[in-house]
């Protein structure tokens, strides 16, 4: 976990200085130019959320079973293999080697040990929790999410095949539909061990075997499988991917219907576990998953779509998801993880406090200016007046320059936050290499096991 | 309390469609006549191994540093775009593009300008939500 959150931080530096980058043209460009940096910010950010994901799962499995997991090796292997290709795609970057992928890209060679990794995480994962019978709806998420995973981080390096990148039309409709379903995919373990939190926290253990989890389960693996096509409307592909994934995006209405329908409850019962600090962190990421989804389900409108499509709406919406939902629901697992972890130093909650709405106030506001920025670009998108792209940009950097501070103030909640968190975390680990505690006999903690 | 057997039919029917739906795609690529042209795919390499889709985008799909290049090679003279290719500006750094590896990437650029239009003006807009070129 203090990798991922280490992660997390170095993500979240180098989106700032990118952000940077946008008003001051030329900074850094001789050592780490904006083709740099922008994948040290993704990969930084992508690998935060996929092995604090993998994390959460490897963790909160031991506490659903009640035994540890099938192989403690298995796990060791898997983190060797992350800890090693992950510094060699940062090297890559810096020595400007790239997979020259847009969006999330390194070198094919360092995706072997990703893939490795994973499978082993596989294997790890369905031998520890054993029979598949009466399992509650966290435990197929999670199996889902890494299978499918596994399924589109192959797909999306299919382009290495001269049949799949011959033609930009086939090699583009090929990779959005690996990443779109990726995506989906670690939300998938994500959401899981969410609703795990949940259910731990408010204590009711029927709730992940309900019909309402599973319908929201199967919608939400309906639309991981088949409603990737609104990444590319605007590609001349097939119409079809175009009216499934338009179609099949609609039903993410039913999830903001639920969402509406159980406002009164949820505040209710954010009223009544918001001193918890995991929880507030839920709340959050609640708040965030209504926005996201109202811009999601906007933006999966073909007729809307090709007005946003290419502007920073979509910066938005990826920096709504990734930063609201998935990193505060992350936290969320983090803080319950460490809280009753190795070490008797607390986790100081008045730290967290003030971070948690420093963070929040100021991604609202770097939010808002990137929807801005997006509408006034769709507007010039859209114009039949021939304005150069540079003065569109200039027009849009007093937004950029909110961007920018607003980005710097979430950093500086962001770290606020992190700070207490990795220092129990930093304790725990002198704690076990000073060899007062063996992981190894540590005994599986807040076991809410089914059976 | 859903009973097992109805979850693992709803999850291996939905697992079935996403394989033939996948399977198709892969099968039948939407592009069918197209021919492997050297310099288009050499143009396509030096694109990637310099990360131009950082800040680059094709039919809206890259960076939002610079501007989209999908149209780039019909609208502007391969003149214009060579000098940015040669010089930089002051936000894109001098790649040091050799003029084999230019020659290449404006192949590249031409056969996208080729596949279609990004420009969102020439959507048709129809009254049931969809777009179409």
């Amino acid at each position: 976990m203090v990798g991922s959150l280490l992660l997390l931080a170095m993500g979240m530096l180098f989106g700032w200085i990118g952000a940077l980058q946008y008003l001051v043209p030329g900074f850094l460009v001789k050592w780490l130019s904006f083709e740099k940096i922008r994948p040290l910010h993704v990969s930084s950010v992508v690998f935060w959320i996929i092995l604090a994901a993998m994390g959460s799962v490897l963790i909160y499995v031991q506490e659903h079973t009640g035994r540890k997991l099938y192989s403690a090796l298995l796990t060791r292997l898997q983190l060797s293999l992350f800890s090693l290709s992950i510094p060699a795609i940062f090297i890559s970057y810096c020595m400007g080697i790239f997979g020259g992928r847009e969006y999330w890209e390194f070198p094919p060679v360092l995706a072997l040990p990703i893939i490795a990794g994973w499978i082993l995480f596989l294997i790890n994962f369905t031998r520890s929790f054993g029979t598949f019978k009466q399992q509650p709806v966290y435990i197929w998420m999670w199996l889902t999410g890494i299978i499918f995973f596994l399924f589109t981080f192959l797909e999306s390096y299919l382009w290495v095949f001269p049949y799949f990148r011959n033609n930009i039309i086939n090699d583009m409709t090929v990779q959005w539909k690996s990443y779109g379903s990726m995506v989906g995919a670690w939300n998938m373990l994500i959401y899981g061990s969410s609703i795990f939190l949940m259910q731990k926290i408010s204590g009711h253990k029927n709730d992940s075997h309900s019909r309402m989890a599973f319908a929201l389960y199967f919608t939400g693996l309906f639309n991981l499988m088949f409603n990737w096509g609104h990444h590319i409307y605007t590609l001349p592909t097939y119409h079809f991917i175009q009216y499934i994934s338009y179609v099949v995006s609609m039903t993410e209405l039913l999830i903001l219907g639920r969402i509406i329908w159980q406002w009164k409850s949820s505040v209710s019962k954010a009223a009544i576990h918001f001193h918890h600090t995991a929880f507030r962190f839920l709340v959050a990421a609640d708040i965030w998953i209504f926005l996201s989804l109202l811009l999601a389900v906007l933006m999966s409108v073909p007729a809307i779509n090709v007005y946003t499509h290419g502007t920073h709406i979509t910066v938005a919406h990826a920096m709504g998801t990734t930063i609201g939902i998935n990193s505060f629901l992350l936290l969320a697992i983090a803080v319950d993880t460490l809280s009753n972890s190795c070490s008797k130093e607390s986790i100081n909650e008045k730290w967290i406090t003030k971070g948690y709405w420093i963070t929040n106030i100021s991604l609202f506001i770097f939010w808002i200016s990137l929807v801005i920025a997006g509408i006034l670009k769709a507007k010039w998108q859209m114009s039949t007046e021939k304005i150069p792209f540079s003065t569109m940009m200039l027009q849009l950097r007093p937004f950029f320059i909110v961007f920018l501070f607003s980005g710097l103030t979430m950093i500086a909640g962001f770290f606020i936050i992190l700070y207490p968190i990795l220092k129990k975390q930093i304790s725990c680990y002198l704690v076990y290499i000073l060899g007062e505690r063996n992981p190894a006999e540590e005994p599986i903690r807040g076991t809410i096991s089914m059976d | 309390m859903a009973s097992d057997k109805n979850k693992i039919m709803i999850a291996a029917s939905l697992v079935a469609i996403f394989l033939c739906y996948t399977f198709y795609i892969y099968a039948s690529l939407p592009v069918k006549n197209f021919t492997a042209n050297e310099a288009v795919s050499k143009g396509k390499r030096v694109w990637q191994e310099k990360n131009c889709g950082a800040c680059h985008q094709i039919y809206g799909l890259g960076g939002y540093l610079g501007p989209d290049l999908t149209n780039e090679y019909s609208l502007r003279s391969t003149d214009f775009i060579k000098v940015f290719l040669n010089y930089g500006t002051p936000a894109m750094p001098n790649f040091n593009l050799s003029e084999q590896d230019i020659n290449h990437l404006l192949a590249f650029l031409k056969s996208i300008d080729a596949s279609g239009k990004s420009d969102p003006k020439t959507f048709t807009i129809h009254y049931n939500g969809t777009i179409e070129q």
